[in-house]
């Protein structure tokens, strides 16, 4: 049945060829832990990738009962978790990857950046990482906020007067960031919620094409 | 060794488990999250258990049907309110008290006593000119295919209570 299907389909548009592109190439020996074991340092970009995956599905479900409101967010975060099922599973999910990302991300940094790999021609790619660094960072910042919490919000009354102390531009780049000079509130919330669930993550899958694409064009960087 | 047939190669062995191994993993996370979102199918229906007092004695009660408005509280989620309920109330010819609800049949608009003044007599819906005789039946040929709903009710102390309106259960 899927065979037949798989077959229509490839009948008409040849798909062998693009999975081929994707995923039929072979792994170098200097990168399969196989042959050396060490080279499991080379799986932290995949992993945090799969961490990325799980954020972005976890999100996507949590997003089915949260609301971006001062009145409801902590009390629709509270029914969530306490009476959804799975609730505490697929938030915890999202907060913990949350952390785990992070991790993965600077292993990943750590190992580009001891092996050398950064090296020409691959500074372009480091470029593009260094922007997945910050966008990340923005995720976990914005995505702090939305419990509405103590914590939370303290957290993201510290992170606005940081930008307010940026030289120059630093009161208006706070105001553009809470939506008030002074108050950390609804409007900050829904800005917030905004920046986390549409701005970033778009910016986020067109760096991670772009960082992917580089990588298959220039291949992995040879053994040390 | 013997039988070519019946024998798993290494490669067939190491596909099988890894993708048994990966359907794991991924079931392990895709599991939870779809059982979250298909949660408000699985809930148990809360019986709304108590008819609430609609402020309506039953002798103010005639056989000319009255709309009666009252409020019931109503949790949905983490948002607790309360919400209107109507429903029109009147004594049929055996003296019973009747009480039906305002939802038409058809798609749901809000159904009046001589809301027309062409069909005196009858329960008429402007949506669609969906009408019902005076027992809540759907008059034949208009767009409504069953009768109204009929609120739960009870007396008390001479005062009227409304519970959960309820299809009928005669076609």
């Amino acid at each position: 049945m899927i065979q037949k299907l798989y077959d229509w389909i490839d009948e008409r548009i040849d798909v062998a060829p693009i999975w081929r592109d994707i995923a039929d190439h072979e792994v170098p020996e200097h990168v399969n832990p196989a042959y050396h074991f060490s080279a499991f340092v080379y799986c932290f970009g995949g992993l945090t990738f799969f961490v990325v995956v799980i954020q972005v599905l976890s999100g996507m479900f949590l997003t089915m009962y949260y609301v971006p409101d001062i009145e409801n967010a902590w009390k629709s975060v509270y029914y969530l978790q306490s009476q959804v099922a799975h609730g505490q599973i697929v938030r915890g999910m999202h907060h913990w990857g949350a952390s785990v990302v992070i991790v993965m991300l600077l292993l990943h940094t750590m190992r580009v950046f001891f092996q050398g790999a950064y090296k020409k021609p691959r500074e372009l790619n480091w470029m593009v990482g260094v922007l997945i660094f910050f966008v990340m960072l923005g995720l976990g910042f914005t995505g702090y906020l939305l419990p509405w919490d103590n914590k939370a919000y303290f957290a993201t009354q510290v992170g606005l007067d940081i930008a307010n102390q940026v030289p120059f531009i630093g009161p208006e780049l706070k105001t553009l960031l809470a939506g008030d000079p002074k108050i950390v509130g609804a409007q900050t919330l829904t800005r917030f919620f905004a920046i986390h669930v549409f701005f970033l993550p778009g910016a986020l899958f067109a760096l991670l094409a772009v960082h992917f694409i580089l990588i298959r064009r220039q291949g992995i960087a040879g053994p040390l | 060794m013997s039988d070519k047939n019946n024998q798993v190669s290494r490669r067939q062995f190491l596909n099988y488990s890894l993708t048994g191994l990966g359907g794991f993993m991924a079931a392990g996370m895709l599991v939870p999250m779809l059982r979250f979102a298909v949660d408000p199918v699985l809930q148990q229906k809360s019986a709304m258990g108590d008819l609430a007092n609609v402020g309506l004695s039953v002798d103010d009660i005639t056989e000319e049907p009255q709309r009666v408005d009252w409020e019931v509280e109503q949790v949905d989620g983490w948002y607790e309110s309360n919400v209107n309920r109507t429903a029109w109330v009147f004594k049929d010819e055996n003296g019973d008290i009747q009480a039906f609800s305002p939802e038409c049949k058809h798609l749901g608009c809000f159904v009046s006593w001589e809301g027309s003044e062409d069909y005196p007599n009858e329960f008429f819906c402007p949506c669609h000119d969906g009408r019902y005789y005076k027992d809540g039946t759907n008059v034949p040929h208009t767009p409504p295919l069953s009768p109204l709903d009929v609120y739960e009710h009870k007396v008390d102390n001479g005062i009227l209570y409304l519970g959960e309106p309820k299809p009928r259960e005669e076609a």
